[in-house]
Formats: structure tokens, C-alpha cells, sequence
């Protein structure tokens, strides 16, 4: 009885197996090994924000390419693509770290509320309904799609404010909160010496008069900015300043001639006039 | 203006249906049920039923406050039904503690892990039921005999179901109007047919089910038994009994109909319950059990995904 | 016989109380505010300047390209200004601003009350006048309907459907243009029969204006070729693909025009319109708008100026309600909350709604339970909470497999839903994205 069973049992585990082992190697893949190496390298993330649908697509990638001049992983940075350059014997790409950065900064305080949102509570639904809670059909809704879709969780909505903010040391600039934002407020910016930069927290393009009844913090186009950089860096289009991080020197004299403080420093060591401190302390929590 | 306006989308207006009207209408609909079981189990049937609802409902409650750490909805009432349905799924001289296992595997197993109400893939009640059907099988077949407004509870006098005089021969059966009335032995809510009938009709008027779901599973059954019966009446009883006895109108009603589990588009539900009433057929003619409805709607609740994504509403402007 | 859709269908409470207000003209506003983009399409353009005298009936904006409508003044007086409105969504649009002066008309309008029953325009010259009045579709959709009486080449339109459903609740302002302009909008059919070649139209009525059924079929008698409908009253029977499954059982096919089934389908202000347009040559510069609510003191049907700020027709109807929770432009189930009381009557304006603010305010969202009331209630025949969750989750692909882009955003899933889930806001976005997707694909 033990025996047929032993038997019975070893056949089927041999045919099994024998159908296994055939059905791999007909089945089977070749995939370059160095795929799974430079994957391993990656931080597995899987947040797209190279460009490829999640690491293993950027692996691929990166192993096909001759040059890795336009593939970055920007959650890693240059330390995981020189791991990446070596293993594959390429040469090794350097880019600018970035940040994200919110455009906007129309708090509770400066931009009332007109009226009550009770749809759908994402922003995306919200913006293709209409302008916005306030009177400012630029500014954020502040439902937080930015914050459902950032895997590293480094940007929050406020409470005081409203309004996100992001969390420097986990920002990997992997965009994935700019292609969320249906109000394109969010930028990728350079980073910037000692995470120091400037930037006009503020999109709205509507005229001055405007702007300006519907949040107190709006850029309103006068262009005392633009007249007060030295280097050219400061554009004004459609009522709107923009601060080209590229040419931006961070000499902050901008932020001092802005009439409503729509122009924002970042990470700047306090003035020696207290005035000026208290004014870096809320731009902080903006 | 003073008041801040509300903005939406479209549409500005609701209907005012909520989940709770439509719990708490299946409950009323289950009270003419609970009335027969009443009367021909007494103490029994009310201690039963009233255990396993509140173990139920502090299951739920206690589950959602410490382990899911979200705000309890046991308001809802759907913790109300699961207890109420399990309770009827039971004998009503069960003890106490074997309920308590029975509700914490409905509650517990059958419908939190998945994420609570609207998630839960198969029926919590039955999961319960068929979790001490399998665990306590001693217990959970021993049927007490009716007896009006009896006051035994644990030590009712127990005698047999139709179903498993059915396994023995088609003889001694109850007369018909014995198994309309309930006046057989059974879990406690599935003795009382007119009883469940009225449920139904209750809801099919409430709009809270449509007929789709109970008339296949009856039909499938009466056909198939039909059929059975009409090659060989001596060994497969008439269809007008297997009908009649068991947790048949329970199941086809309250059970296979419950929302969360059943298919979406009319279609899926017919071919839902045609699948239930086959199986019930079989299990109860050919099986080892003398009883399959929980088992064919936890299979075919199995399913449902799998139904939901074949059997699509009909598409307008489509074949 | 009451025919009706054959797929799904709601019934909310009808709410009409309007009914039976008489249409009342209300007085001109000090300024009018027209926007330039009051129809699906491309924007007017503007071709009167700031400080140019304009009379009622004077062309204001021309159409841009095939998909848009000429824009008249609607009152006399001067251009104030063409600035930026804020339009009902809170954005900011070209509008032409006119301070108004007296009331003088443009004199090619004939303004008396005599009904014209015939005409010796033919069927192009029809058209012509109907595109140069600037009438769009007036039950709310605005399609200009000039375009919708030239189809496409290789489609024969074979009947006409006029849409006199209104099948939203609170709504009246079509059952009482019935029963005021019967004999017009049976002339304005008969026009549009005509410029379509077809012999044939029915006007499809809800079963709850039998006054407007039993007049209309009193007058039709002198009408060949025109059949009176009565609908069953069930939502949204005003959909142009639920009218035409319950006149002439045909479904319209997933993504194809209602003229592939031999219909043309116009509402029935519409029909008025081209009766003014055609016989008086009068453009499109008023039309019949409903200001009701349950709180409103005076529920009434308005003649009113298009570009009229709607708080003068709010005003003229009782005022503000105290508790106001929200004002809709249009119906309750496919209208739009207006942000501010500023915006003007647009041509596709059919009511302004009030709700108090209990009745505005949603209910929170709980769990699906799959109980498939959406799946039932569904029109088009579509599972609305597998299309939210695709949407949610932004599965496309799934999306569109289960036809997501063949929603008509009627608003019955989310009416409908006892776990109070915002379904169409989530399908209305996902839909969009679709099309987007479905478009780039293409191109």
C-alpha cells in the first residue's frame, strides 16, 4: 500500500517537474543581467518621475542607451547615477538637484473665501468645475492631489494656511505633483546654494486691480521687480513676474521692492533688521 | 452677500436613499420572520437572535475603534443585519459561547479584513454559519422541535429537519401547511415561509431588491427538483417541499440578495441565481449534506467578481 | 399611448412650481453684460468698439468659423466697454458691456404680434437666416443650430424631434412658452421641417403638462406632417438619445450623431426661435428663463433681455430667500451652481434654481455597497461605480472599455446613490480625460 503510494506520488512529482523545466526554457526571457543590476541600484521608488513607467522601465532604459545624457533619476540623484554609469562603464550625468516648489501663497487670510466647495474633494475635479473657492481662479484649491500622489511624502497641505508645503530633505523632484496640479502652481526649481532661492509664489495673470481684490498676496504685474534686478533675470508677461532660476543671483532686492510680498526667499539667514526677520519667519511657513 | 453659496457639480439634488433605510428595511422586512421563529422556538429563538446581534454589533464597533482606527459605523445598521441573519442561520438551542465564535468569525473574518461594509467578497452571516457548521457540525444539525412559545432554550427537545427525513426516504414528512406556517424543525429564522414570502414582497415594494436574484434561484431549484422528481419521485421529493423546507426562501431572499455580495447588472444576477439554485439542487440531492444553500452562495459569491466582469449591463445603442 | 426610454431612468420629485405663471417681461437692467462666448464653439468676435450706439437687434459679434453663432445687442444704448466678465465658473471672459438708453429697435424687425403661417424662403435661405439670429440649441446644451440643420454628407435626416420633455425638475419655462407661442412653435417646426426636407416631426411632451399637450394637439390639426407625443414623466427623457429611443425606438450607437438614425432633434424654445428669426427677423436677444425655488417668494417664468444680470430676475422674483445654500443656472440635476449673482442670462440660461441650504448641501460619502441602484438608474446603460473607481484609480484604459465617454452626465447615478457618492463628478472628469486621450490618439 506505502509502496503504490510512494510510487503513484514520485511519477506525478516527475512528470510535474518534467513539465515545468519544459515550459521554462520554452517560456523563457532573455533579459540582459545588467537590467537586474542597475535595478538594483535604483531606490525603487517607482514614481515616474524619470520619465519611464516605474524603475524597472528606467533600468531598461538606461541598460539600452548609448549615452545616459537624458536619463536621470532624480529621486536618487548623481550618487545613484554614477552607481548607475559604472555599472553599465558609461559616462556618468550630472544634474542640478531640484525642488518643487508651490506658486502660490494666497493663505486663508490674504484670499477669503466666497463660497463653499462641496463636490468631489480633489483638485482635479474641482478646476475643470470652476475658478475656486476664492476670488482667485489661479490660486490653489488646496484639496491636496499633490499631496495623495507624492510617494515620499514630503509635501502637506497646512492647516493654517491651506495651502502645500514641501518638505526640502524628502523632495526628491520627481514632478509627480506638478503634472498633478491642474492649476500648474507647482515648479521645479534649482535647488539653489544652501537650499537658498527666490522665487514670485504666485501665477495669477489676471490685471492688478484684479489680482489684488481677490488675494492680498498677489503678484500684480507692476514690475518694480523687474526694474530693480540687475541681471536681467526677472520677466513680466500676462501681468505676472518671473524669476528665471537660471540667471537669479539671489541678491534679494527684489523681495525687498515687492509691494504685496509675493516674492519669497527661501533659507536666507535673518537680516540684521528685526523687521525683516519676522518677515523671513512667515515666508517660512507660507 | 452674508452666507457663503455652496458650488458642486451637477446634479444638485438627491434622492434622500441612504445605506441606513435600506438596512434597517431588510430588518423590518425580517420581523415577520423573527415572529414565526418566536412562536415555535420561544426563549430559544430570543436569546439566540439577541446574542448573536449584539455580539455582532460590539464586534464591529470594537474592531473599527482599535484595530482600524476610524470612526465606528454601526449605525448603519449593517452589523444589525449580519447578527440577525446569523442568528437565523442557527438552531435555537445553541449555547452562548459557540454564537460568540460564530458572529466574531462573521464579523471578524467574513467582512472587516476586507475594509468593512461594501468590501467584504463573501457574505459575513454565512462565513459565520459556515464557519460553526463546520467547526461545531454536533451542534449546529441538532434542530429543536417546535414547540409554541416553548421556554427551553439549551434543553429544547431536538428531532430532525425535513431535509434530513429527506436523506432517509420521503416519508413522515410534515404536511404543507405545517411547513408554510413554519410548524417544523430548522435554523430559527428559516422555518416560516409566508413569513419570508411577506419579507420579500416588502422589499420588492420598498425598491430596496429587485426579483431577479430570489425568482432565478426559486425557479432553477423548482425546475431542477422538478425534473429529478418527475424520473424518480420515490427517491427525490417533490420541488413544492425541497421549495418549501430548508434555508431555501431564507437564502434566495435575505441571503443570496444581499447587496454588497451579488452581481451588478440584471443579467449577472440571473445567471447568480440560476448558479445558487443548481448548486443547492445538487449538494441536496446528491451531497453528504443534507442542506446546501450557504455553501452555493458562498461559492457563487466567489464568483461574483468573476460575473460582474462578464455579465455587463445592457449598453444602450448596443446588441 | 405614453411612450418612454427603455433603459433606466429616475423619477425626482417634479417640483414644478411655476406652472401655470404667466410669462412675464421684465424690465430692461441699467447695463447689460454679453458675453462673447454664449455657445459651444469658438467664441464671437467683437465687431462693435467702446462708445458705438447700438439698437436692440444689432449684430455685436460674429461667429468665428463654422461652430459658433452671431451675438446681438439686446437692449439700445452705448458700449460701455469690452473688458473681462466673471462668467458663472469664476473665470474671467470677453464680454461686451452695454449701458442702456431708451428702447430702440433695429428696423428690420418686425415687432408685431400677427402670426405669419407661411413663407417662401426655401430651405437654405431658412438656414441662412437661422445662423445669422445666432440661435444655438436653447434647452441648455447651446449647440449652434445651424450646424445641427446641415448634416453631414451621406446622412439623410428623415424625422424631425422637437424637445418639449423638460424633464427637469423645477423647470418651466418651455411647458409655458406652449401654452403662450403654441401657434409659433408649430410654425417654427414646420420651418425646420422644411429646412431639413423632412415630412415628418413630433414634439415629444412629458406626460405632467397635459394643459400644454392638450393644447398643442388642438392647434396641431392645421399642421400637417405634426404629431403631439406624450412622454411618461421620468428623468432624463430631455436627453437627445433617450427622446429619440422613446419616439421612434432606435438607440443612437455609441459615439455616433442622432442623425445616423435619420433624427434631427431641436428643443422647443428653439423652434420659437426660428419661427422670430425666420418670419419676424428677429435675432436671438430674449428668451423665457424660470426663477423658482422652494423658498422663493414669487416662482416665475421671465421674458428676459440675454446679458440681464440674474439678480434683477432674482429680485423681480421675491428677493434672495434668507437661508440660501446655493443658485443654479438651469435645473437641479444637470445645472450649474453659479458662484455670484453678477453673471448674466446667457442663451442657454433656462432657469435660475434656489435651494435652501439644507437642501444644497451633501450628505457625506460613505462605502460603496454595490448595490447596483446606479447600474439601474444608468440611461446609457453603464456601471457608474466601476467607472468612478476607474476613474479614481485613473485606470483609462478600463474607462473607456466599459464606455465611459458614452456618458450623457445626467446626474441620475449620483441622484440615485444611498451612500451619497459623488459618482458623476468622478465619471464627468474621468470622461474628459478619455476624450482627451481618445483625441490624441487620433491626431
Amino acid at each position: 500500500m506505502i509502496l503504490i503510494a510512494a510510487i503513484s506520488l514520485g511519477v506525478i512529482g516527475a512528470i510535474s517537474a518534467a513539465f515545468l523545466y519544459a515550459a521554462s526554457k520554452k517560456f523563457e526571457v532573455y533579459e540582459d543581467p545588467r537590467i537586474a543590476e542597475v535595478q538594483e541600484a535604483l531606490p525603487a521608488a517607482n514614481c515616474g518621475g524619470c520619465g519611464f513607467p516605474g524603475c524597472s522601465g528606467f533600468a531598461n532604459a538606461c541598460v539600452k542607451a548609448d549615452e545616459l545624457d537624458n536619463l536621470y533619476c532624480p529621486v536618487g540623484g548623481a550618487e545613484v547615477m554614477s552607481e548607475v554609469a559604472k555599472i553599465l562603464g558609461k559616462e556618468v550625468t550630472t544634474a542640478e538637484p531640484m525642488v518643487a516648489v508651490v506658486r502660490c501663497n494666497g493663505n486663508c487670510n490674504a484670499r477669503p473665501r466666497n463660497n463653499t466647495y462641496d463636490g468631489a474633494r480633489t483638485c482635479a475635479i474641482a478646476s475643470t468645475l470652476y475658478g475656486g473657492e476664492t476670488g482667485c481662479s489661479y490660486g490653489c484649491h488646496g484639496f491636496g492631489d499633490c499631496v495623495s500622489v507624492c510617494n515620499f511624502d514630503a509635501i502637506h497641505i497646512h492647516p493654517e494656511t491651506g495651502l502645500p508645503e514641501v518638505i526640502e530633505d524628502k523632495c526628491t523632484a520627481c514632478g509627480a505633483c506638478v503634472k498633478a496640479c491642474p492649476k500648474n502652481i507647482i515648479e521645479l526649481r534649482k535647488k539653489g546654494p544652501k537650499s537658498r532661492r527666490i522665487f514670485v509664489s504666485c501665477i495669477n495673470k489676471d490685471k492688478g486691480a484684479v489680482a489684488k481684490k481677490a488675494c492680498n498676496n498677489a503678484c500684480i504685474g507692476c514690475g518694480k521687480c523687474v526694474k530693480e534686478c540687475a541681471f536681467e533675470a526677472i520677466t513680466l508677461e500676462n501681468n505676472l513676474a518671473y524669476i528665471d532660476y537660471t540667471k537669479c543671483r539671489l541678491c534679494r532686492k527684489c523681495v525687498a521692492v515687492c509691494p504685496t510680498g509675493a516674492i519669497h526667499e527661501l533659507n536666507f539667514p535673518p537680516k540684521k533688521e528685526p523687521a525683516a526677520e519676522t518677515k523671513v519667519k512667515e515666508e517660512t511657513i507660507q | 452677500m452674508e452666507n457663503k453659496l455652496y458650488v458642486s457639480p451637477s446634479p444638485h439634488i438627491h434622492g434622500g436613499d441612504s445605506i441606513k433605510k435600506n438596512m434597517y428595511g431588510v430588518l423590518i422586512a425580517l420581523i415577520p420572520a423573527f415572529l414565526v421563529s418566536l412562536y415555535y422556538f420561544g426563549l430559544g429563538a430570543l436569546i439566540v437572535t439577541l446574542v448573536s446581534v449584539a455580539s455582532c454589533v460590539c464586534f464591529e464597533y470594537l474592531i473599527q475603534k482599535f484595530m482600524m482606527k476610524k470612526e465606528p459605523t454601526i449605525y448603519d445598521g449593517s452589523a444589525i443585519l449580519t447578527g440577525l441573519l446569523l442568528a437565523f442561520n442557527l438552531p435555537s438551542n445553541l449555547p452562548v459561547w459557540i454564537i460568540l465564535i460564530g458572529a466574531l468569525a462573521a464579523i471578524g473574518i467574513g467582512k472587516m479584513p476586507f475594509g468593512g461594509l461594501g468590501n467584504n467578497i463573501l457574505n459575513p452571516a454565512l462565513v459565520g454559519r459556515v464557519f460553526l457548521l463546520i467547526s461545531f457540525p454536533a451542534q449546529m444539525t441538532t434542530w429543536p422541535v417546535p414547540e409554541v412559545m416553548s421556554m427551553h432554550y439549551t434543553d429544547a427537545q431536538t428531532g430532525a429537519t425535513v431535509l434530513s427525513m429527506l436523506k432517509g426516504g420521503t416519508e413522515n414528512l410534515p404536511s404543507y401547511m405545517n411547513m408554510l406556517w413554519g410548524d417544523m424543525g430548522g435554523s430559527l429564522g428559516e422555518v416560516g415561509a409566508i413569513a419570508l414570502i411577506l419579507g420579500l414582497i416588502f422589499m420588492l415594494v420598498r425598491k430596496i431588491i429587485t426579483w431577479h436574484i430570489p425568482v432565478a434561484i426559486l425557479g432553477t431549484v423548482l425546475v431542477f427538483t422538478g425534473i429529478m422528481h418527475s424520473v424518480n419521485p420515490t427517491v427525490y421529493a417533490n420541488p413544492l417541499i425541497h421549495l418549501l423546507s430548508g434555508g431555501l426562501l431564507l437564502g434566495a431572499i435575505f441571503m443570496a440578495t444581499d447587496y454588497v455580495t451579488s452581481p451588478m447588472s440584471k443579467s449577472g444576477m440571473i445567471v447568480y441565481g440560476i448558479g445558487i439554485g443548481v448548486l443547492t439542487t445538487v449538494i441536496r440531492l446528491f451531497g453528504s449534506y443534507p442542506e446546501g444553500m450557504s455553501f452555493a452562495i458562498l461559492i457563487m459569491n466567489a464568483l461574483t467578481p468573476l460575473i460582474n466582469s462578464y455579465m455587463k449591463p445592457k449598453h444602450f445603442g448596443g446588441k | 399611448m405614453l411612450k418612454t426610454f427603455r433603459i433606466g431612468g429616475i423619477h425626482p420629485p417634479e417640483n414644478k412650481l411655476s406652472a401655470g405663471k404667466k410669462i412675464t417681461p421684465l424690465a430692461l437692467p441699467q447695463q447689460v453684460i454679453v458675453p462673447l462666448s454664449q455657445h459651444i464653439g469658438a467664441p464671437a468676435t467683437a465687431v462693435v468698439k467702446k462708445g458705438d450706439l447700438v439698437k436692440v437687434g444689432t449684430l455685436l459679434a460674429q461667429a468665428t468659423g463654422f461652430v459658433s453663432a452671431n451675438i446681438h445687442s439686446s437692449v439700445s444704448g452705448k458700449v460701455n466697454k469690452i473688458d473681462n466678465a466673471l462668467d458663472a465658473s469664476g473665470y474671467r471672459r470677453m464680454a461686451i458691456y452695454i449701458d442702456v438708453e431708451g428702447d430702440e429697435w433695429e428696423e428690420s424687425i418686425d415687432r408685431s404680434e400677427t402670426i405669419v403661417k407661411t413663407t417662401s424662403l426655401t430651405a437654405e435661405e431658412i438656414i441662412k437666416r437661422v445662423a445669422e439670429a445666432g440661435i444655438v440649441g436653447l434647452g441648455g446644451a447651446t449647440f449652434p443650430t445651424q450646424v445641427k440643420l446641415t448634416p453631414p454628407p451621406g446622412n439623410k435626416a428623415e424625422i424631425l424631434i422637437i424637445n418639449a420633455a423638460e424633464c427637469e425638475p423645477f423647470l418651466t419655462s418651455d411647458h409655458m412658452l406652449m401654452m403662450e407661442k403654441g401657434e409659433e412653435v408649430l410654425i417654427g417646426t414646420s420651418l425646420l421641417m422644411k429646412a431639413i426636407h423632412v415630412t415628418k416631426a413630433v414634439i415629444g411632451i412629458e406626460n405632467n403638462k397635459k394643459d400644454a399637450i392638450a393644447h398643442l394637439q388642438k392647434l396641431a390639426v392645421e399642421y400637417k406632417g405634426i404629431e403631439i407625443q406624450p412622454l411618461k414623466t421620468q428623468y432624463p427623457q430631455g436627453g437627445e438619445k433617450q427622446l429619440i429611443d422613446s419616439i421612434i425606438r432606435r438607440q443612437v450607437k455609441s459615439g455616433a450623431l442622432p442623425i445616423s438614425e435619420g433624427a434631427v432633434v431641436q428643443n422647443v424654445g428653439t423652434a420659437f426661435a426660428v419661427y422670430e428669426a425666420v418670419i419676424k427677423n428677429k435675432p436671438l436677444i430674449e428668451r423665457v428663463v424660470t426663477v423658482t425655488g422652494k423658498e422663493v417668494a414669487n416662482p416665475s417664468n421671465f421674458l428676459v433681455r440675454l446679458g440681464t444680470p440674474i439678480t434683477e430676475l432674482i429680485e423681480a422674483a421675491g428677493g434672495l430667500p434668507p437661508r440660501t445654500g446655493k443658485i443654479i443656472g438651469g435645473g437641479p440635476m444637470m445645472g450649474k451652481a453659479l458662484v455670484n449673482t453678477e453673471v448674466p442670462v446667457t442663451k442657454g440660461s433656462s432657469g435660475i434654481l434656489i435651494l435652501s441650504e439644507k437642501e444644497a448641501v451633501r450628505k457625506p460619502m460613505e462605502n460603496c455597497i454595490r448595490c447596483a441602484k446606479c447600474v439601474s438608474a444608468c440611461p446609457m446603460g453603464l456601471n457608474p461605480t466601476q467607472l468612478m473607481t476607474a476613474t479614481e484609480f485613473t485606470q483609462w484604459d478600463l474607462a473607456e472599455k466599459n464606455h465611459i465617454t458614452d456618458c450623457i452626465e445626467c446626474g441620475s447615478c449620483s441622484y440615485t446613490c444611498p451612500a451619497n457618492r459623488p459618482l458623476l463628478d468622478h465619471i464627468r472628469y474621468g470622461k474628459g480625460k478619455v476624450m482627451g486621450i481618445i483625441r490624441a490618439r487620433k491626431s
